[in-house]
């Protein structure tokens, strides 16, 4: 699969508490969720993000809380893509059982600038600055996890193959 | 090669002899557990998956404290989800004002989790039971739904960082500045992915509320877990309490670490986390004039007895400083009614504290004590992001109940050495 976005850059620790607020869990409205995203560290974000959009920023993203909410904000804002030098463990685990799409990529995270547009292949792991010509390698993932993402996350999957 | 403890208790509850880290591995779990914020979007995903039952009610706790008692008509309704949901599936773990606490101190004060256990929870510090020696990490949702469906999990086994705690700390020394003392060291992902596992001469030091502090603040050093080993002190506790029957496991003498790290307990400083990270740490001798408006006592991390003797300690026959709000948040029913006991609520109320009934609250800048713009508070919780107790030019001071309390009286970041001078 293929993405294709322009990027919004951010730096190390971006926590779930910017990337979602805990006084707007009190709803599991994706929709609302996503009006409120990412605006404690950027207030502009949800004004401009467009569908197909990609997030890039350093070490550590999504440290902090376990809540879900953080990956369902990012997903429904439109963003197609979180590139990051490292991702917090339950963050990563999170993003793909809701079927966002990330990699890890300190190359990229370290080159790539803000409003840069990037065409991504999620299979191959090819990341390419469409404004700079630089390309990236990340490590793609295996198959079985790339089927949970295009499903959607893990429970539509697990309901397509018939084992819930 | 040996295994950590850690290992072996994901071994035996994958049915394996044995795992190495970097495994991936399908196991059973003791105890699921939700709250009032994750609980809506893992019983959304279960709806979603079409199953009708639980594969296990008696394994499964939902516990109302985020946003309860609930403070507005949303959270209400995030309340009844858990709650008709818990009707419905035969859920006795259920949890609601005047039953519920703080879930990382409920669970373990009911008996509900203990040595040997496998336990997941849709909570960052679901981490905090390790100090009973159980293996306990934070999940999201989904994967709490999956485990509500199956009563199983899929991990991949961490590495470990093994860290060797020595001697005894100092009079004002505490669980708290221990753990911020190692997050200073290593950094906010300084163990990411990895185990915490605690051993050494110090451990006995350490009561088990402190060991209860140290292991919930080990995923913010970004680890999967922080575990201790099941000395007398941990087996007293679970006396009585532990439904189960403890399982006792210990590390293989050459189990594998990917990095040893001694810590000297009677070396340490009473030490307060800046903003807006938790490993922006400094002790007493380098922080200079913090003017505060808020202290916050209370919290997952700090919301137990021993704290609230601490705190007691200091503020007893003294008065919070003038412009300074004192909120003070039992973690637990049981909490709050010692407190009442042992005359320790009076002391609090005497001192011009307000004292709340048991909630995460202002923690996560849920309720009960949000701050204004550019206002600063020294708290006991965990987390000291931007924004995370209120507006987003707000400042978190991460610390003990001593400093806490010292603070409140002294109108600013203080030390008790400071107000008992």
């Amino acid at each position: 699969m293929k993405i294709s976005g322009n990027v919004f850059k951010y730096g190390d620790n971006v926590d779930t508490d910017v990337i979602i607020p805990a006084r707007y869990l009190n709803t599991v409205s994706e929709k609302e969720l996503a009006s409120h995203c990412m605006e404690d560290i950027d207030a502009n974000f949800v004004k401009e993000v467009k569908p197909g959009d990609i997030i890039v920023a350093g070490e550590n993203f999504g440290c902090g809380s376990s809540r879900e909410h953080a990956p369902l904000a990012i997903k429904a804002s439109g963003v197609s893509l979180v590139i990051a030098e490292s991702f917090a463990r339950i963050f990563y685990r999170n993003s793909i059982n809701i079927g966002l799409s990330i990699l890890e990529c300190p190359a990229a995270a370290k080159a790539v600038k803000a409003g840069d547009k990037l065409i991504c292949d999620l299979d191959s792991g090819v990341i390419c600055d469409v404004s700079t010509g630089e390309k990236f390698q990340s490590e793609p993932f295996p198959p079985f996890i790339s089927e949970i993402i295009a499903d959607g996350g893990l429970i539509p999957h697990l309901s397509k193959k018939g084992e819930l | 090669m040996g295994m950590t403890m850690s290992e072996k208790i994901l071994a035996a509850h994958a049915g394996l002899e044995s795992v190495k880290s970097g495994r991936l591995i399908s196991a059973k779990v003791d105890l699921a557990l939700a709250n009032d914020i994750t609980g809506p979007v893992a019983i959304k995903e279960f709806g979603k998956s079409g199953t009708k039952t639980v594969a296990d009610a008696s394994k499964i706790a939902l516990v109302m404290d985020h946003f309860a008692p609930n403070k507005d008509i949303k959270s209400a309704q995030q309340c009844k989800t858990c709650r008709d949901f818990a009707a419905e599936q035969g859920i006795e773990n259920f949890f609601d004002v005047g039953a519920m606490g703080i879930e990382h101190a409920l669970l373990p004060e009911r008996g509900l989790v203990g040595a040997g256990d496998l336990v997941i929870g849709a909570d960052s510090h679901t981490c905090t039971y390790g100090a009973l020696g159980a293996f306990s990490t934070g999940v999201g949702s989904t994967d709490l739904a999956a485990a509500m469906i199956s009563g199983e999990c899929w991990f991949k086994v961490p590495a470990a960082i093994k860290i060797v705690l020595h001697g005894k700390p100092t009079r004002y020394v505490t669980g708290k500045d221990v753990i911020l003392h190692i997050i200073g060291l290593i950094g906010v992902d300084g163990a990411l992915y990895k185990s915490m596992e605690f051993v050494g001469d110090g451990v006995k030091n350490l009561g088990i509320d402190d060991r209860f502090t140290i292991c919930n603040m080990a995923i913010e050093a970004g680890a999967k877990n922080g575990i201790f080993p099941v000395d007398e002190t941990a087996l007293q506790y679970m006396k009585g309490r532990f439904v189960r029957e403890p399982r006792i496991y210990a590390a293989d003498d050459d189990a594998e670490y990917e990095k040893v790290i001694d810590i000297d307990l009677s070396s340490l400083k009473p030490t307060v986390s800046f903003p807006h990270l938790p490993e922006n740490v400094r002790t007493c001798n380098e922080w200079g004039d913090i003017k505060i408006d808020q202290v916050i006592i209370g919290s997952c991390t700090n919301g137990r007895i021993s704290d609230m003797r601490a705190a007691a300690e200091i503020l007893k026959g003294r008065k919070v400083a003038e412009n300074v709000r004192c909120i003070i948040i039992p973690a637990t029913n049981r909490v709050y009614l010692q407190m009442i006991r042992e005359g320790i609520a009076e002391t609090f109320i005497e001192a011009g504290a307000v004292v709340s009934t048991p909630t995460c609250g202002p923690c996560l800048g849920g309720h009960m004590g949000i701050l204004a713009e550019n206002e600063r508070a020294v708290s006991t919780t965990n987390r000291n992001f931007v924004g995370r107790m209120g507006h987003s030019s707000s400042e978190i001071y991460l610390a003990s109940p001593y400093i806490a309390a010292a603070s409140a009286i002294a109108g600013k970041l203080a030390s008790p050495e400071d107000i008992l001078k």
